[in-house]
């Protein structure tokens, strides 16, 4: 039952990358790489030997993996379509935001494993990023569960309904909120450039400035499973109840592939913040997870 | 059974204590764990009956003064007893190491393992006696046996007022429960805890509010919530590792006994309770670890986090008498739960993080962070130690902590979902500090681990010799297996801790709902193991595809830049400078900084320190206003001697007299 929705989750996201670097290259007037090209260039890593720093320790060396494996187990809690993920219980999204800590951990210590003032110049804004982007996330879960009475994410996306015109302003800010924490989680634009060729702004490319081969091509992978996996939660409000399987697939691919377009865009059209006005960005994600919350209320019959 | 086992462990106090006297230093060590071992073995028998069901309950007849004392056992007191056990055991297994480098200092010695032998026999006393007097007195053995733990180092003047400030601070604490207890047994001329139960349910709603007020601030002093918190990361910081370890881990909940205790006894307006129990443990959990993000001395960092969890502990019993006041027994059970088994973590993880902190210390000399750097290389055993603490502590799976914090999530969603608007708004607004508490310790915790452990050493004079021996090392990779238990069995956990839940929920649905939560902690524990497998398995795969290629070692990559020194590190004051700045207006950070001037500057030098806020409006300026109120009379203090016979003089003639006047006063009005 859930291992068909897991691969459904994790199989498109290896194209993830690729897409965004075609919609860029397109936007920007280039014909631009095959969306399979960061795929090829991720298998090309895994072959490679790695150097490591002088400095790193084992810390260094079995970050990647636990970051990798709190990424798949994060995507085994998922549902979709109406289908349990491979684990489902009550309060599941709790353990999934616990788990994303967990992987951010592993990474802020590897980067500062290395030693290197710009490594630890960039775990220092992930800590503090996601520290911030961590309460809008659980809110907006808590006032989803509030709006369905149910507890985990099967629960809640299989009792989401929109019946009034609330629930569908509701349901609409909660997948703004996970887009744009989805940005965030992947540093991506307006939070942080990847592109960028200057330390100094960086966010998550400059933690993993000392990683190289196979460890490398594995964060890379994590950060394209990252995006499906939002990708995902956000399909799971979008997709309409009790759409037979058949259709669902199709919608979540078409969703998946317009999220991928969209960072694309955005990264094609907007400037990257300065990074002081980045705290203010992500903390007003909680404000906007409060009217959410707000609104659960009101659908709920507490307040009227 | 009572009299005869009371006798026994008194008898091997005395026997042990007049063996660590005439003992050789040297085996000094092995008496005092001998003793610890002795004391443990008894109660923690004691404990696992009451916790399998049979309470332990007997009369003691202690003389005329305090008459009948009654010893009672229940689950709660049993779980309590184990957990201070298993803390005081690791911890005189790694003092009597840690105490190898005061070896000289005999008197000082005998004393120290003295009073951490009859500090442990009165934690004891203070989870079996339920007479208020005996309570009384084994409360104050256990505060004046730590303030001289903590003293330890008294040859340090930071350390005496530390201490100092303690011994003052808990004796308020004694001061608000002897309140207590003297107004209760004034009214029903009894010392047992039963008659505080049957007098409080005879009282108006205030009074019984006001009683247990009174009650709760004497314990919260103890406990350390905000705004009764600035003795602890103090006297934390001071005393010798092991004893910040046993206090920040155990000491201190004994203040959440003795609430969970009078939680027990007094029944009054649970939701008015829940309530106040809420804001004040997230303003203490927000507070306690925003606190700790800026410390720069690494015990201190510690004991701050303390305040934190004693917060998210103090969640989990707001949502449970929550939970009985909205007559929602799943949220009670989850409350309840989420907060003992926070308790048992914690008394797991810190004195874990104290030892290896402590460890770190006595290798390079300084708890100063930023002095601090590349330990790993030379330490990795006590590195991993302390990089599962932080784990651990961080409420991170598969550990112990996720565990407990879990639950107080879900009582969180709970409540919102099933409360009524105002509860479910202020929940919310709990959720919302209690993911930001989640956040903030990973903030805090990269830094103290990364800065410390990581890198390369930031000071010549502070690198580590070599790991430190497996004496001290064993002691705590025995803490890190009930830590991963919890973590991955939690729901045979959760079953063994029903009891003691049970007698907050009641025994009505308790088993049914037990077994709910049970489940999902399982399926919660699998995960959590299948997550290690997950690791274990991607490394595997990862050393067997790169088994070919032998990696090369080489330079940090410092963009180019080729000759780096290890000052061009982050810092943990750089680390969380951001932090600092974004929240700097709740904070104080005395900052002293010279200007570079001239042509051609001499070095300068910035200092931070950073200061409690509430310490300073709430302890320093009264303090202050009272200085100066008193030196008005300081006229009187002339060290004259006759001065001081005319004040006697006065004061007995006064005494005399004024009964005197008020009589006479009184028959000329009653003409």
């Amino acid at each position: 039952m859930g291992i068909p929705v897991f691969l459904l989750i994790v199989f498109p996201s290896l194209f993830f990358a690729g897409i965004i670097l075609r919609t860029k290259s397109i936007c920007s007037g280039r014909k631009g790489p095959s969306i399979s090209q960061p795929l090829r260039d991720i298998w090309r890593l895994f072959q490679k030997s790695a150097v490591y720093s002088e400095t790193a320790s084992f810390v260094f060396q079995i970050a990647p993996a636990v970051y990798f494996a709190t990424l798949l187990l994060a995507i085994a809690l998922i549902p979709l379509g109406g289908r349990s993920g491979l684990i489902s219980f009550k309060g599941d999204f709790v353990f999934f935001a616990a788990l994303l800590s967990l992987g951010k951990f592993f990474n802020i210590i590897a980067a500062l494993d290395t030693g290197s003032s710009l490594e630890g110049m960039g775990a220092s804004r992930e800590a503090l990023y996601s520290m911030l982007a961590e309460p809008a996330f659980l809110i907006t879960m808590a006032s989803l569960a509030l709006m369905t009475g149910h507890y985990s994410f099967h629960g809640i996306f299989g009792a989401l309904r929109y019946g009034s015109s609330l629930s569908l302003a509701a349901g609409a800010l909660a997948v703004f909120v996970l887009i744009i924490i989805c940005l965030i989680e992947n540093s991506r634009l307006p939070i942080d450039d990847p592109a960028t060729h200057l330390e100094l702004t960086m966010v998550h490319e400059v933690m993993i400035l000392d990683n190289s081969g196979f460890d490398l091509g594995l964060i890379s992978l994590a950060g394209s499973l990252k995006f499906a996996m939002y990708g995902a939660l956000i399909s799971n409000i979008i997709i309409p109840h009790g759409l037979a399987w058949f259709y669902i697939i199709p919608v979540f691919l078409a969703l998946q592939i317009s999220l991928a377009m969209l960072v694309g865009m955005i990264e094609s059209f907007m400037a990257r913040f300065r990074l002081n006005h980045n705290p203010q960005y992500i903390f007003t994600l909680t404000s906007i997870s409060l009217l959410i919350f707000l609104g659960a209320l009101i659908i709920s019959g507490k307040i009227n | 059974m009572g009299l005869s086992l009371t006798i026994a462990v008194f008898s091997s106090f005395i026997v042990f204590s007049i063996l660590l006297v005439f003992i050789k230093n040297k085996w000094k060590g092995l008496i005092a764990i001998a003793a610890i071992l002795v004391n443990s073995l008894i109660s923690s028998w004691l404990a696992i009956r009451a916790i399998t069901g049979s309470i332990f309950t007997t009369h003691l007849f202690a003389g005329p003064v305090f008459g009948d004392i009654a010893i009672r056992i229940d689950a709660l007191s049993g779980w309590f007893i184990l957990m201070i056990n298993f803390a005081v055991i690791t911890g005189i297994l790694y003092g009597s190491r840690y105490m190898k480098t005061f070896e000289k200092r005999t008197s000082d010695i005998t004393l120290h393992y003295i009073c951490y032998i009859l500090n442990h026999l009165a934690m004891i006393a203070i989870f079996c006696v339920q007479h208020a007097l005996a309570f009384l007195c084994a409360w104050e053995l256990m505060a004046l046996s730590s303030f001289m733990l903590v003293i330890f180092e008294h040859g340090k003047i930071g350390t005496l007022k530390a201490g100092i400030n303690y011994f003052i601070q808990s004796h308020i604490s004694v001061l608000f429960l002897t309140i207590a207890f003297i107004w209760v047994s004034s009214k029903t001329g009894s010392y047992d805890f039963k008659a505080i139960g049957g007098y409080a349910a005879g009282l108006k709603p205030a009074l019984g509010f006001l009683l247990f007020l009174c009650f709760f601030t004497g314990f919260a002093i103890k406990a350390g919530f905000v705004p009764f918190h600035t003795w602890l990361p103090r006297a934390h910081a001071a005393g010798p590792s092991h004893v910040s370890g046993i206090m920040s881990g155990v000491v201190i909940k004994l203040g959440i006994y003795g609430i969970l205790r009078i939680l027990l006894l007094i029944k009054v307006d649970d939701l008015l309770v829940g309530y106040t129990i809420l804001i004040l443990s997230a303003i203490s959990g927000l507070y306690g670890v925003m606190l700790a993000i800026i410390q720069h001395n690494l015990k201190k960092l510690l004991a701050y986090h303390s305040i934190e969890n004693i917060g998210i502990i103090g969640l989990g019993i707001g949502l449970g008498c929550i939970g009985l006041g909205l007559n929602n027994p799943l949220l009670s059970f989850v409350g309840f739960a989420g907060a003992l088994i926070h308790t048992i973590n914690h008394s797991l993880y810190k004195p874990l993080l104290f030892y290896s902190a402590g460890t770190v210390y006595q290798a390079t000399h300084t708890q100063d962070i930023d002095q601090l750097g590349g330990i790993i290389r030379k330490m990795p055993h006590t590195a991993g130690l302390f990089l599962t603490g932080a784990l651990g502590i961080c409420g991170l799976p598969p550990l112990n902590g996720f565990i407990s914090e879990f639950l107080i999530f879900t009582g969180l969603l709970i409540g919102i979902a099933t409360g009524p608007a105002s509860a479910g708004i202020l929940l919310a607004t709990i959720l919302f500090s209690m993911a930001l508490i989640g956040g903030l310790a990973m903030l805090c915790f990269t830094k103290a681990f990364g800065i410390i452990f990581l890198g390369t050493p930031r000071h010549e004079d502070h690198v580590p010799a070599g790991e430190a021996g497996w004496f001290r090392l064993f002691p705590q990779y025995l803490i890190v297996l009930p830590m991963l238990l919890i973590g991955i069995f939690p729901g045979i956990f959760i079953r063994l801790i029903t009891p003691a839940i049970s007698l907050f929920t009641g025994p009505g649905q308790t088993p049914a709902i037990s077994a709910e939560v049970v489940g999902t902690m399982q399926t919660i524990g699998l995960s959590g193991a299948g997550f290690l497998l997950l690791c274990v398995l991607i490394f595997l795969a990862k050393k067997r595809i790169t088994s070919g290629k032998s990696p090369k070692i080489s330079p940090t990559w410092a963009c180019g830049y080729s000759a780096p020194t290890p000052r061009l590190q982050y810092t943990g004051s750089s680390f969380v400078r951001t932090y600092r700045k974004l929240i700097s207006p709740l904070l104080m950070m005395n900052k002293s900084e010279g200007n570079i001037s001239e042509v051609f500057p001499r070095p300068i030098h910035s200092h931070t320190n950073p200061y409690d806020k509430l310490e300073a409006g709430l302890i320093d300026a009264p303090v202050r206003f009272l200085r100066k109120f008193m030196n008005l009379f300081d006229f009187l203090q002339n060290g004259s001697e006759q001065a001081y016979i005319l004040y006697g003089v006065v004061f007995i003639i006064a005494v005399v007299s004024i009964p005197v006047i008020i009589s006479a006063v009184i028959y000329l009005i009653g003409i």
